[in-house]
């Protein structure tokens, strides 16, 4: 499990526009990418080498599945924050306000009452 | 030795500048009210005129990461951007610069240090919404330069609340013994019960309104006793997955010291409860 890699992904992501823009219209080669070349990075000059993705997590990211983050203990604010920058202008349009935020809600509704997987790193 | 003006402590909430802006017609039924509060609040910062501000909040992630992350950090620098690009999309909060003041960030700084709070610290911070919110909340003119002190309530472990209000009580001696005749007013910002990610996230009210009455009344009453006899982290866990932020309300209350607010305010609105206290210094007050 490399829960701080999860997070890094959405890290990176949703603070780059261009980053968010390919994650939302082609998440499977945008995170192919970015496991070859953006997760690495460090710095300009230093990539690290000692970070990777469980087939689940990857899985997880390509489908933008958020309830999967949550359960793997990805932080509750990087997997809500990046998901309403995909997903809460299409709902509104369609559903009208904090449509998306409440079927996120929805979907975790069997965690109601339990303790929640851990976000610690 | 600088004056302690007012300490102000309220919970952030990032949609308030677009929620009270937006054409009238698609405002939400409480946008008015929620804009009057909001300017009663401001009116206890403006009569205490202030000349610096000392600035608590915790960063979403915006600068901090996992990859080197402090408990409690202090900004020490001339200029601070401010905002985002992920919360002017998300939120639709400007960008800012705000002036800082070196000397009494420095002076903060060593004095922390002195009393055992081993402050990480930035020379190159951009400030994000925790502190922002508060700016055009309280000081919309975002005239005055500020002193930015970061905590970690987000990413475990975090420090205890005993740790955080005596940061609190910390604070307030270094402000006492900054020399300078300049007046300086602390405000935090954090938040009382709330979900972020999570089943009970975006409901009609908080996660947990019980909590944010008591919650409301201990702050009331500056009763730090029954906040350290009843919360914890896992108190804060069951009440939101993000009720953490309450932290910085106990180290606020740490800056006051444990007296009762001068000023109390909320407003119940849908996912979370919005509060506004504050508190003046008997001694200025006489
Ligand atoms: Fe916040």
């Amino acid at each position: 499990m490399s829960k701080y890699y999860v997070n890094k992904f959405l890290f990176t992501t949703d603070r780059d526009p261009e980053y968010l823009k390919r994650y939302t219209e082609d998440p499977r080669n945008f995170v192919a990418t970015w496991e070859q070349s953006i997760g690495p990075r460090l710095n300009d000059a230093e990539m690290s080498t000692v970070n990777f993705f469980t087939p689940e997590e990857r899985a997880a990211l390509i489908n933008h599945d958020y309830v999967a983050l949550f359960e793997m203990g990805a932080h509750f604010f990087l997997n809500l924050t990046i998901f309403i920058g995909i997903y809460d202008e299409p709902y509104m349009e369609k559903s009208g306000p904090l449509a998306f935020q409440k079927e996120f809600a929805a979907k975790l509704q069997h965690w109601k009452g339990k303790e929640y997987p851990s976000v610690a790193t | 030795m600088a004056q302690l003006v007012a300490t102000l402590a309220s919970t952030h909430h990032p949609f308030y500048l677009r929620a009270t802006t937006m054409p009238p017609e698609q405002q939400m039924p409480q946008a008015p009210e929620w804009k009057r509060k909001i300017e009663a609040y401001r009116e206890t910062l403006e009569r205490t005129k202030p000349d610096i501000l000392v600035m608590i909040g915790s960063d979403h992630f915006h600068q901090i990461f996992l990859d080197n992350c402090p408990q409690f950090l202090i900004g020490k620098a001339p200029r601070y951007d401010a905002t985002f690009y992920n919360e002017e999309r998300e939120f639709g909060i400007p960008k800012y610069v705000l002036d800082g003041d070196e000397d009494m960030s420095g002076f903060m700084h060593q004095h922390l240090m002195d009393q055992d709070f081993d402050f990480a610290f930035s020379n190159e911070l951009k400030i994000d919404h925790s502190i922002i919110c508060p700016i055009i909340t309280v000081r919309p003119d975002a005239d005055l330069p500020v002193v930015p002190i970061y905590t970690n309530i987000f990413a475990p472990p975090l420090p205890s609340p005993r740790r955080f209000y005596n940061l609190g009580r910390a604070i307030r001696k270094a402000i006492d013994a900054y020399p300078s005749d300049k007046r300086v007013a602390a405000i935090g910002t954090g938040h009382l019960s709330l979900e972020l990610g999570g089943p009970r996230q975006f409901m009609e009210t908080g996660p947990d309104p019980e909590f944010d009455r008591q919650a409301i009344e201990w702050l009331r009453n500056g009763d730090i006793d029954a906040i350290l006899a009843n919360v914890d982290h896992e108190s804060m866990a069951k009440s939101g997955n993000a009720t953490h932020g309450f932290l910085n309300f106990i180290l606020m209350l740490g800056v006051a010291g444990p007296e009762g607010a001068d000023y109390v305010d909320n407003l119940d609105l849908f996912h979370t409860m919005e509060a506004y206290f504050t508190w003046y210094p008997k001694e200025a007050a006489a």
